[in-house]
């Protein structure tokens, strides 16, 4: 791992008029590093993953991205072209639900080449190899290229967003709860998917979850909040083994052990 | 009992000179920058939307007493809206009006543009339905506005690549993107793309018009203008493998006409100002019978 | 033999003329006068100034006539000469609290200053078409009450707002926005919107009113009033340095009392919609009405998800001169277009009846 952040995020403040959605949250994301953010619904960590993405306005605070050149502005100083150009290449989102991020009615190998395209290849014949290379990696037939996401399953189609995602070879994933939207055995299986990829292309990534036994399998640390603030955060092996704050200890008791 | 109305005086060219002072400031910035789709605060004229106001008024903007006005649609002088849109002009604005392509200052069109090469000093003034080459993928103006800002163009060529992957070719075949100068991406007006490559440097200055939709764009003479595809399916345009049955003319735009109710059919010139110069030039195609000059030109009724 | 069709001067002409003949009809039946057409048919004429954005009864008339009856096309041709007309500048705020009222009702309260006015009103009519329209039996005059000179008809949302129980009308002398001299940027403010719906089609404006009701964007409306009457028109005169009257007009005028809303620095109060339109006619302004207050859904933080509450949609599709145009428009000969379409589509035909062929070939091989 580098030793210096690709993202940081220092007293991030969102507010909608008197609500607070999120405040006072800092944390910092090292390149390669899964960081897990849980909480129940409520507790903020939506608002936040929207916020340090750029897809929402914040009220208050920095977030800084480590660019490709060493650069690490903070995101709010970026044009909106550098921002778009940015979440279409150097990032990924990965909604919960996925038709959200995906084009519904576009083929699954126009779905991958997007991003592709926008960026300039083209190269029909290579945009498609590169399409059905990216859909063998998350076990789709390459049979399927040409049939639209409406045919899929939602377990085909959330492993296709992530396709979609990965295809510029981002170096920062943002995830709203990828499995929550799946049926229990279908999560396993892109679970085990996600886990192979970060791996494989030593992705940075930041998810949103409710779900404490997707934040063990996932990530090395772990922010628990509360009622739109931090109340705990440390690595994750040692949050849920060792819960220190009551409100994380009561989460870790209310899942059964596995 | 008759009520006294005072009947309405018109302008010259119709447009007031402050709505006309306003459509040229809009044409000069889209002189400015080329394949950019300017504003404007289009008027309602006195034919529908959708029938060439754009065209219109952009045609009423830059119309000079001296001008020779040819206004064409689907490549004909002679077709219904042709005919009504320049007789507008000659009753509103007195110009002279022609058919021939050489002798024109300023040609309207809708659908196609002169077989004959355009010249430098000559203006051609589309008129547009949809100027906004996306909205057919995004349809928020809002979003393809921005789209447009940051030069995020992705989209078009995913609407290209569904095309290859479902039919083997670009399935486009009129209103047929293009790139401006390498930056704006612009619709062409619904125009065949076998006309696309002659709007590529034209010597001529190229006026769009949309009424309805309120944007006026345009292609200073020279301007690099290509149509958008892929490294390995390139742009091509239509070709016919018939010539002309009147005036025998290759590699021209062909209308099929079908004349009979078994399946018979013949192609002649869509530009009818081309053809006829043609035959005028002793130039003849298989339809004509060899004993009467002309004779399939004439009024049918 | 080919013959080719030449469209032709000679055939326009003579569409034209005929058309002319079969609007005069059977010569033996005198002609409409204007003076019946505004008099007798007044709610047409009405229905052409308001989508014409036109005040101007006589034209109005005179386009009915020339249109045949069909409304969207005297609306056209009357905004076809207002486009002429040079613009002097605007008037000041109609001041809707002081009408001549003709008609005012309310569903919120029972009683109201002022009183509720039936007046001039097809609400409860029995619709049973009535044979006396056959012919041309006597009417009687209506009946009118002597109004005392000082009875106020206060508006029932400025009852509500002098107890705090609505949001605030605010007053406002800037110049409004002005969609026919202005490109459109969305978003719009709600004077653009207001002119782009009074403006709009009765039927489409109706139709989205009505599918707010049914769940499509819900605002909890009341009728807080309708009133109908005429008003004075006041422009300013920078030379005078005060506003002269320079005539009065028939308007509509719908508020509609909407879904309440609150936030941390204002306790809940009622919002409203807003519909008025020139001349008579309570279903256009209560359709607008419903209308602007869905449009407002960012305002009260509300998600917005109905057509009704989308204003590029609505703005962009309320315009019954721009949608006859361009669904007429089809009609036009798109021969080249189509010469393009049938081209490829025979190319596409012809390579599938290849590889169909290719295919067998090469079952036929493998089964050899």
């Amino acid at each position: 791992m580098s030793s210096q952040p690709i993202l940081s995020v220092r007293n991030l403040e969102r507010r909608y008029g008197a609500f607070i959605g999120c405040t006072d949250i800092s944390f910092d994301v090292w390149p390669g590093e899964v960081v897990a953010i849980v909480g129940e619904s409520g507790s903020g960590k939506t608002t936040l993953l929207n916020c340090i993405s750029g897809r929402m306005e914040r009220s208050a605070g920095t977030v800084c991205y480590r660019m490709r050149d060493g650069r690490f502005p903070d995101l709010g100083d970026l044009s909106e072209a550098e921002r778009r150009f940015l979440a279409r290449t150097d990032w990924g989102f990965v909604h919960q639900n996925p038709a959200d991020g995906l084009r519904m009615r576009v083929s699954a190998g126009a779905n991958v080449g997007e991003r592709l395209m926008a960026v300039g290849e083209r190269h029909y014949g290579n945009i498609r190899r590169t399409a059905t290379d990216w859909l063998e990696r998350v076990e789709i037939a390459a049979a399927r290229i040409d049939d639209q996401p409406v045919a899929f399953s939602g377990g085909m189609r959330q492993r296709l967003q992530i396709a979609r995602n990965l295809v510029t070879h981002p170096r920062l994933i943002f995830m709203d709860e990828p499995t929550g939207g799946l049926d229990v055995s279908v999560q396993a299986r892109v679970l085990d998917l996600l886990r192979m990829l970060v791996a494989d292309l030593g992705l940075a990534v930041v998810i949103v979850t409710h779900d404490l036994a997707v934040a063990r399998l996932l990530s090395q640390r772990m922010i628990v909040m509360k009622s739109g603030r931090i109340v705990e955060q440390g690595l994750t092996d040692r949050v849920l083994d060792d819960p220190r704050h009551p409100y994380t200890q009561l989460l870790v008791a209310s899942i059964p052990e596995s | 009992m008759t009520r006294a109305h005072a009947l309405p005086a018109y302008n010259f060219a119709y447009l007031d000179e402050q709505t006309k002072r306003m459509i040229r400031r809009v044409i000069l910035k889209a002189i400015a920058i080329p394949g950019y789709q300017v504003p404007f605060a289009s008027r309602e004229m006195p034919m529908p939307y959708g029938w060439g106001t754009g065209g219109v008024q952009v045609t009423a903007a830059v119309l000079g007493p001296h001008d020779v006005l040819k206004v064409i649609d689907q490549g004909a002088d002679d077709t219904t809206n042709a005919v009504s849109i320049r007789a507008f002009f000659a009753q509103v604005a007195g110009v002279a009006t022609t058919t021939k392509t050489t002798q024109a200052t300023i040609i309207q069109t809708r659908h196609r543009l002169p077989e004959t090469p355009l010249q430098a000093g000559q203006t051609v003034v589309y008129q547009v339905p949809i100027p906004e080459p996306l909205r057919f993928l995004e349809p928020r103006e809002t979003e393809t506005r921005v789209m447009h800002g940051l030069e995020e163009y992705g989209l078009i060529h995913v609407k290209l690549y569904e095309d290859i992957a479902q039919h083997g070719h670009i399935a486009t075949t009129y209103a047929y993107p293009v790139k401006v100068e390498g930056r704006y991406v612009m619709d062409p007006s619904p125009i065949p793309k076998f006309d696309n490559p002659k709007m590529h440097r034209s010597p001529a200055l190229q006026l769009f018009g949309s009424g309805r939709e309120k944007r006026i764009y345009a292609l200073p003479p020279f301007t690099d203008v290509v149509s958008l595809d892929f490294e390995d399916h390139p742009f091509q345009v239509q070709t016919f493998k018939a010539h002309c049955a009147l005036c025998d003319a290759g590699g021209v735009y062909l209308d099929e006409v079908v004349t009979d109710d078994h399946g018979g059919r013949m192609f002649v010139c869509s530009d009818t100002d081309y053809c006829e110069t043609r035959r005028t030039e002793g130039h003849r195609g298989t339809g004509l019978p060899s004993d009467r000059e002309d004779a399939g030109r004439e009024d049918a009724r | 033999m080919y013959v080719a069709v030449k469209g032709g001067e000679a055939a326009i002409a003579n569409a034209h003329r005929l058309m002319a003949d079969r609007r005069r009809g059977d010569r033996a039946v005198p002609a409409l006068t204007l003076e019946q057409i505004t008099g007798q048919l007044s709610l047409a004429v009405d229905r052409v100034m308001a989508e014409g954005s036109l005040h101007d009864p006589d034209l109005a008339a005179m386009a009915v006539r020339q249109a045949r009856g069909d409304l969207i096309e005297a609306i056209f041709l009357l905004r076809a000469y207002r486009t002429t007309l040079p613009r002097f500048g605007h008037a000041r705020p109609i001041d809707t609290g002081a009408m001549r009222l003709e008609r005012r009702v309310s569903a919120t309260f029972k009683d109201i200053p002022g009183g509720q006015l039936l007046g001039p009103t097809f609400d409860y009519t029995h619709r049973l078409i009535d044979p006396a329209m056959a012919g041309d039996e006597p009417v009687e005059e209506g009946l009118r009450r002597q109004r005392e000179a000082d009875a106020a008809a206060p508006r029932v949302t400025d009852i509500l707002d002098d107890q705090g129980l609505i949001e605030p009308d605010v007053f406002s002398d800037d110049e409004p926005a002005d969609l026919t001299r202005e490109p459109t940027e969305y978003p719009v403010g709600r004077d653009l919107r207001l002119q782009a719906l009074a403006r709009g089609d009765e039927g489409f404006l109706l139709a989205l009113g009505y599918s707010t009701q049914r769940g499509y964007g819900r605002t909890h409306p009341f009728v807080g009033e309708i009133r109908i009457g005429t008003v004075d028109i006041e422009v300013e005169v920078p030379e005078l340095g005060f506003a002269i009257t320079i005539g009065s007009v028939r308007v509509t005028e719908c508020q509609m009392v909407s879904q309440f809303k609150g936030s941390a620095d204002t306790p809940p109060r009622f919002t409203r919609g807003y519909g008025l339109v020139f001349g008579q006619s309570e279903r256009k302004a209560m359709a607008m009405s419903l209308v602007d207050r869905a449009l407002r859904a960012d305002e009260f933080d509300e998600q917005r998800l109905a057509p009704a509450q989308d204003e590029e949609f609505v703005l962009e599709h309320c315009d019954n001169v721009m949608a006859t145009g361009f669904v007429e428009h089809l009609k036009l000969p798109h021969y080249v277009d189509f010469q393009a379409e049938l081209d490829l589509l025979r190319t596409l035909r012809a390579e599938q009846e290849q590889a169909t062929a290719d295919d067998h070939d090469t079952l036929s091989e493998a089964a050899e």
